[in-house]
């Protein structure tokens, strides 16, 4: 970061600029005249809010995708499948157990196992073929939707949150200050604070498990030179199986998430698989705190052109997309290789 | 050359016969229907109760067989051009039934201005376009269309339920906009006030912004939104804690909502909504035909009970009977096929229809509301109905050309006595 900042000083002034004006719009309380340019202050915070608890959803399904692609160069196009299974799978738990905590280990652990099964039994066949490892994932995505769509039917699932989790929660922002003089604080979806924060922890552990740990300083070795790394007898395979695992298990207890404050239908997979990709391609591939700056910058820009520009918020996502492969291919905060 | 001398011969000899053996051909009847897609369930519907009808019939018509061919397409309108070619050129088809979307009924109104001794006989498309602007002769149509869905629940919840000032949030595309209007209309002419209307782009899973921008000091939210759309609003609406009446269009409350797993759907108990079928109702000639529904095919390959787009299409098939009939059967004699076509009225499931001078129907829209069925389930309950809606709801044809076609903003609800 202090790299960056001493290489360009004149974006990084203006990055900071910009997140300060962000900070002083979302806290400080907005005078009438605002009001009038700008629109109400709930609304602006709630496209915000809505912005960067959708980026949190991304970032669990893309970290997972990223992490995968870095290490073993393989697109994973199965991955939006992972995370509809995921979220069937968590739908059938919490209505059997009837708890909406207990079903996030179960269908990490069960979905991982379905990813160490996919990279035990079909990528390391073909380990370094790219075309045919894609066209495969894309193959296993078709039939998985199908297995999907005829065990659980083509209808909507929801899951449904826990009830201290359910309805809103009073954030200690001040949304307006009404004319007697009595501030009202934003209220907002408890559930998707929660998984904000679970996102952010995740995030975080992601970051001191490769940056602080012998695991991590073998993923980091692998995504920088996988044959040097296993010619110094590092048994390769097993951290693919691990890292593999892990990104399965994270797309689905995505799925939950999705689940729980969006649907799950036949289709979402796909949903999710574009936007995933989207995300890593503009995060930078291969990179974690890309993924998680590729799907703030998504999540806002799909929450604030729905508010602010619905005509056109369909195409700001892939708008920005299109800028980032033309000014900076490699993505954000990938590396040019 | 001597291809093309062959096949001049071949392509003869088929032609010749059709023409000159016309009186002992069987009638031909095309069925164009949407078999892949989202709606392909329903197509499939909408191919038994055609040969429900036809079976009904005895499959002949004055001693003249009835045949039929299916033409699959999947939605788009130019697949359904080609089908539709397909059934008139190659299959020499008399009549077509269908199509079934909004979009592949605008696209054959344009064919059928091609092929004028070849009768239309529109499945369930609903879009207003079809027979409002520059309708073909040869196409009629016996269902309503999306904006007369929508008409008599305006008045319904501003005078059954004392509310009058909404906020709406619709899809943006062009049903979105048809039945919406067919609401407005109503709900201002009735007094109502609109304080502000959201567009959502079709496929918008988060809402939590648009949620947050409705308008506390309403009395209700028109949701004019279907699919998964609507799960995701209404779960979302239900996180956000907020708890106003909610109106629902056509699509809103209809089985696929009904039937989703979870809890979202629950924000829909006690919600009025509009539409061309009511699946409680107690009119002998709608329960009469369910039964005989349920009787026609074996439980395992229908629906419980007919779906929308098996109605229409059923409705489509016993309009050609009845009109075939009253010809005795001389589908030849094209002009006294369509001239009773257009002027009978027809005995429906869904009551009587006549249709106006562009060949659409007049007809009953019912207002149901969301109840809890007793299983856990949500279902719908038939509340009022509105008989005798016309393509103008209502209004002169010059009022209604006058409003506009339907768009964002269309219609004026200030103009129409309302107000916002």
């Amino acid at each position: 970061m202090a790299r960056f900042a001493s290489r360009h000083p004149v974006w990084t002034f203006i990055i900071v600029l910009g997140l300060a004006v962000l900070l002083w719009l979302i806290f400080t309380p907005w005078s009438p005249q605002m009001e009038e340019t700008l629109g109400r202050k709930r609304i602006f915070l709630n496209a915000i809010f809505g912005g960067v608890t959708l980026g949190a959803l991304y970032f669990l399904v893309a970290s997972g995708f990223t992490l995968i692609f870095g290490l073993m160069r393989n697109v994973n196009l199965a991955h939006g499948s992972l995370y509809l299974l995921g979220g069937y799978l968590g739908f059938e738990i919490s209505e059997f157990t009837g708890s909406w905590l207990i079903t996030f280990p179960i269908v990490f652990i069960i979905v991982a196992a379905v990813g160490i099964v996919l990279q035990h039994q079909v990528f390391r066949r073909m380990d370094g073929e790219d075309l045919r490892q894609t066209m495969v994932t894309i193959g296993l995505s078709v039939v998985l939707a199908d297995l999907m769509l005829w065990y659980w039917g083509g209808q909507s699932y929801t899951i449904f949150a826990p009830d201290w989790l359910s309805g809103p929660m009073t954030l200690p922002i001040i949304s307006s200050i009404r004319d007697s003089g009595e501030i009202v604080y934003l209220r907002y979806p408890a559930v998707r604070m929660a998984i904000l924060l679970a996102a952010i922890v995740i995030g975080i552990g992601m970051w001191l498990l490769l940056n602080r740990t012998r695991l991590g300083m073998f993923v980091r070795a692998g995504v920088d030179d996988r044959e040097m790394l296993a010619a110094s007898g590092v048994r390769i395979q097993y951290i693919f199986l691990a890292v593999f695992a892990f990104g399965a298990g994270l797309a689905g207890i995505a799925g939950i998430v999705g689940g729980t404050f969006q649907s799950l239908s036949p289709g979402e997979d796909t949903r999710f698989l574009l936007a995933s990709l989207v995300v890593v391609i503009v995060g930078g591939m291969g990179s974690i705190p890309g993924a998680a700056i590729g799907a703030l910058i998504i999540g806002l820009s799909e929450q604030l052109g729905l508010v602010y520009a619905p005509t056109y918020s369909v195409v700001f996502t892939f708008l920005i997309m299109a800028l980032v492969l033309a000014f900076r291919p490699q993505g954000l905060l990938g590396s040019a290789r | 050359m001597k291809k093309v001398l062959v096949t001049a011969a071949l392509a003869a000899s088929v032609a010749l016969p059709s023409t000159a053996l016309a009186q002992d051909d069987p009638i031909r009847i095309g069925i164009l229907v949407a078999l892949e897609g989202a709606f392909a369930e329903g197509g499939a519907d909408g191919v038994r109760n055609v040969e429900m009808a036809l079976e009904e019939a005895g499959m002949e018509i004055n001693g003249r067989a009835i045949e039929y061919v299916v033409a699959p397409s999947d939605t788009t309108p130019d697949t359904a051009v080609r089908q539709a070619r397909k059934l008139v050129e190659q299959d020499g088809v008399d009549i077509i039934l269908g199509p079934l979307s909004g979009s592949e009924g605008i696209a054959l109104r344009d064919y059928a201005k091609t092929v004028p001794d070849v009768t239309i006989i529109n499945g369930i498309s609903g879009a207003l376009e079809t027979t409002w602007v520059d309708p073909a002769e040869n196409f009629f149509r016996f269902n309503l269309d999306g904006a007369q869905w929508g008409a008599g629940l305006g008045t319904y919840v501003v005078e059954e339920k004392g509310w009058t000032r909404v906020a709406t949030v619709s899809a943006d595309y062009s049903f979105g906009y048809t039945n919406f209007l067919g609401f407005a209309v109503d709900f201002c002419r009735a007094g109502g006030e609109i304080a502000e209307r959201f567009w959502v782009p079709l496929g918008s899973s988060d809402f939590g912004g648009v949620i947050a921008a409705l308008p506390d000091d309403v009395d209700a939210i028109y949701l004019g939104v279907g699919g998964t759309d609507a799960i995701n609003f209404l779960n979302q609406y239900q996180q956000a804690g907020a708890e106003t009446n909610l109106i629902g269009g056509t699509i809103m409350a209809d089985q696929t909502v009904l039937t989703s797993r979870g809890r979202a759907k629950d924000a829909l108990i006690g919600t009025p909504t509009s539409g061309p079928v009511a699946s409680d109702n107690t009119d002998p000639a709608w329960t009469d035909y369910v039964a005989r529904y349920q009787a026609a095919f074996p439980e395992d390959e229908r629906f419980p009970s007919p779906s929308l787009f098996g109605v229409g299409y059923y409705v489509a098939a016993i309009a050609a009977i009845q009109a075939l009939e009253a010809v005795d059967g001389n589908v030849e004699d094209v002009a006294a096929f369509q001239e009773a076509l257009a002027t009978m009225p027809l005995e429906t499931p869904l009551g009587v229809v006549e249709l106006n001078e562009n060949r659409q129907a007049t007809g009953t829209v019912f207002i149901n509301e969301v109840v809890e069925d007793g299983d856990g389930g949500l279902t719908n309950q038939l509340v009022a109905t509105q008989e005798g809606v016309n393509q103008t709801l209502g209004m002169t044809a010059d009022e209604f050309r006058a409003m506009g076609l339907p768009s964002r903003d269309t219609p004026d609800c200030a103009a129409l006595g309302g107000a916002g």
